[in-house]
């Protein structure tokens, strides 16, 4: 039976984590996600987990004991945000190519510079290319589900793929919300053991990990990642159909708000998700056919779904918390563009840059989007259609 | 414990095989092998290297030299990645997910430049977590892998491709490092430094202390580069004797905190006749640098004096230092 509790999104991250017990934890402190590693290191004091905590010296070397931990035939789990997320970025790539279904929980903050601690996408953003799955959370009920369904996922034969769970630095990670937690007992018949195929620790079947891996071989093996993740996408689907016949509640690629009658819709990821349904509600109440696509799976990105979801409508706008700075548009928007225009599906898009640094993003200010997306109806055509929102001044 | 070494050469199989790719004349192989040698046969181990001439040439897919396990991943956290395995052996062997009559060891392998420089953090940080691994370190002098560029291990004057000797500045201007008193300063239970020299006894015997002492150990060997440093290949033996009998390079221990010298030469030779073989060191033989040999010479003697100053100082210390 569910329990109802109240908790931060650090707090129910930290709980998942107890309740998977992994083997092994490395992390480093990095506001806003210290408290995952903090909490979870009173667990390991406490004797509550079996797992051994490496309190690393650095992010780098998290995510390097992580790939040690993992191929050693352990579950290996680690947390953080912004430039820890960078300083492992070359670490990030190799977890990837050795295929170790390793789990990160990372707590969104903007990437230095300058130094900002608060929310925004950048530092996913620098790795969406790294061979990750990448699930986007919009509150702490779906970052703690997302880390339930995390190995299940990431360990499956077809995928074997690292796994990173997102949510909103401070705005959820610090927010305390109602939330259904499920007990010990079926979290851990859900999760299942860990069984790795190869291992460093088996001392029956010795591997070799890491090689050098010129002309011959590299190519072949990065097609297996990327076909790896295409596969990703069904087991996300299986997953998240197992666990709503557990919890009841329902997960898919995305989440579709008041979408299929929709004339114009918003897609977005996080917590941002939130204000964007209040809005649309109201809209609603007002006769405005306004609807939400929230992106849950960003990594593999269901380019063909979203494209299916969106093609009735008369006007998208993409909104991204993370600016790609390179004078065509955001990366969220780049990959609805492109998904709809391989899909054939011709309609007006417009994208927005908003929240940079933990600059709030009001239910006013997403109303503005969608008065702007009628706009463009009536008018039938986009203006500068890579735009900023919730900017005090056109930057200049 | 009595022993054959000749009988442990002959008898006990090679845990890393024939059919890499290092250079003729590289100590690097000689020393690895030697250090894998001084495990138990019935023991598994877990190795992990450092991206350098080692990984690339021992391991290039499909093909390995190495009969234990092993994992590379970057450059600079060999010891950050065989901490993660560590402490994946430690929680499975404690849930009883491995089976308990089997022995895990954990070594690293890193080149002066992982070492040294990149790599001094994560093996910073994964010795003073205390995790129960040997690191050694093969100090070549230089980023050989890359083309003989300067490190800290890079003794001073020498002739690299990122300390050239030039008309105004002739090689390297910076000593070297110490960093095997930088370990020592970790409070480690067992940190020495060696090479493979008279019959690689010294080196047998502070692996196999440094593989089966408790706790996180460190080696540091030298281990000359034909390439680098400019000598015939089949002269690798005479250049390790030279670096011992001029003092470069002191055998030596140090146990919970307490030094011994394990080879004193009755000798002590000049330091030419260790730096004349190596073209490195061409320039300093030039007429008007003789300063250089004399100011070498005077690091060479300091430091080997403060190694005699500190076995003295340490040998009544009854475990000061102890590691627990």
């Amino acid at each position: 039976m569910s329990i109802r509790e109240r908790l931060s999104g650090n707090e129910a991250v930290a709980t998942a984590m107890k309740q998977i017990n992994p083997d092994v934890v490395a992390a480093f402190p990095i506001t806003p996600s210290t408290e995952i590693p903090q909490y979870f290191s009173t667990f390991v004091a406490n004797g509550t987990v079996d797992t051994e905590f490496v309190a690393v010296e650095s992010e780098h070397s998290a995510m390097s004991a992580c790939i040690g931990a993992q191929a050693a035939g352990a579950r290996a789990m680690t947390a953080t945000s912004a430039n820890g997320l960078s300083l492992m970025w070359e670490m990030i790539y190799i977890a990837s190519s050795l295929r170790l279904p390793i789990v990160l929980n990372l707590v969104n903050r903007a990437v230095s510079g300058p130094l900002n601690i608060h929310n925004d996408h950048s530092d996913a953003m620098g790795v969406r290319d790294a061979g990750w799955i990448m699930l986007f959370s919009e509150n702490n009920q779906e970052a703690y589900d997302n880390n339930l369904m995390a190995h299940k996922i990431a360990e499956n034969k077809d995928v074997q793929l690292p796994i990173m769970i997102c949510q909103d630095g401070f705005i959820t990670s610090h927010s305390i919300e109602n939330i259904q937690l499920e007990e010990d007992s079926e979290v851990k018949k859900f999760v299942g053991e860990y069984h790795p195929e190869h291992y460093l620790l088996n001392k029956k079947e010795p591997i070799a990990v890491g090689p050098l891996d010129l002309q011959a071989y590299l190519f072949e093996h990065k097609a297996q990642q990327g076909e790896a993740m295409k596969a990703a996408k069904k087991v996300i689907l299986d997953v998240s159909k197992d666990f709503e016949k557990w919890t009841g509640r329902h997960y898919d690629l995305f989440e579709s708000y008041k979408l299929d009658d929709a004339e114009i819709a918003i897609v977005c990821m996080n917590s941002t998700a939130g204000t964007t349904k209040a809005v649309v509600n109201k809209l609603r109440d007002n006769g405005v056919k306004a609807g939400l696509l929230k992106i849950r799976v960003y990594r593999p990105f269901p380019g063909e779904e979203v494209s299916e979801s969106l093609s009735h409508l008369k006007a998208i706008a993409v909104l991204d918390k993370a600016d790609s700075l390179n004078a065509i548009g955001g990366a969220l928007f780049e990959d609805v563009t492109s998904s709809m225009y391989v899909a054939q599906k011709n309609v007006p898009i417009v994208n927005y840059v908003y929240g940079i640094g933990g600059r709030d993003t009001t239910e006013k200010d997403i109303e503005s989007v969608y008065t702007d997306l009628q706009e463009i109806i009536k008018n039938g055509k986009i203006e500068n259609p890579y735009r900023y929102l919730g900017l005090r001044r056109e930057a200049k | 414990m009595a022993y054959n070494l000749k009988e442990v050469v002959a008898n006990k199989p090679s845990r890393f095989t024939e059919g890499h790719r290092m250079c003729a004349g590289c100590g690097a192989p000689v020393v690895a092998r030697h250090i894998l040698r001084a495990l138990k046969e019935e023991d598994h181990a877990v190795i992990a290297n450092a991206t350098g001439c080692m990984e690339v040439s021992t391991f290039i897919y499909p093909y390995t030299s190495w009969t234990d396990s092993f994992i590379h991943t970057a450059f600079e956290c060999a010891g950050a990645t065989l901490s993660g395995a560590e402490a994946a052996y430690k929680s499975l062997k404690k849930q009883g997910k491995l089976p308990e009559d089997e022995h895990t060891k954990f070594i690293a392998f890193g080149g002066d430049g992982g070492t040294y420089d990149i790599g001094l953090q994560s093996l910073s940080g994964a010795m003073e977590r205390g995790h129960d691994m040997l690191y050694v370190c093969y100090d070549n002098g230089a980023y050989m892998n890359t083309g003989i560029q300067r490190s800290s291990a890079t003794p001073r004057f020498a002739d690299t491709t990122t300390s050239p000797a030039g008309k105004v500045i002739p090689g390297k201007m910076q000593s070297r490092k110490d960093l095997t008193k930088i370990m020592v300063g970790h409070h480690l239970p067992y940190v020495a430094q060696s090479i493979a020299v008279n019959n690689m006894k010294d080196l047998y015997e502070k692996a196999e202390k440094a593989i089966y002492t408790e706790g996180p150990t460190f080696l540091n060997v030298m281990a000359p580069c034909p390439r680098g440093w400019g000598y015939a290949t089949e002269d690798l033996m005479q250049i390790n004797k030279l670096a011992v009998e001029t003092c470069y390079w002191p055998l030596y221990e140090v146990i919970d905190g307490v030094y011994h010298i394990t080879y004193k030469p009755a000798k002590k030779l000049p330091i030419e006749e260790f730096l004349r073989p190596q073209k490195r060191f061409k320039h300093m033989f030039n007429p008007g640098n003789e300063w250089m040999i004399e100011e070498f010479q005077k690091e060479v003697d300091n430091r080997w004096q403060e190694l005699l100053d500190l076995e003295e100082l340490t040998k009544n210390n009854s475990g000061l230092f102890k590691f627990s």
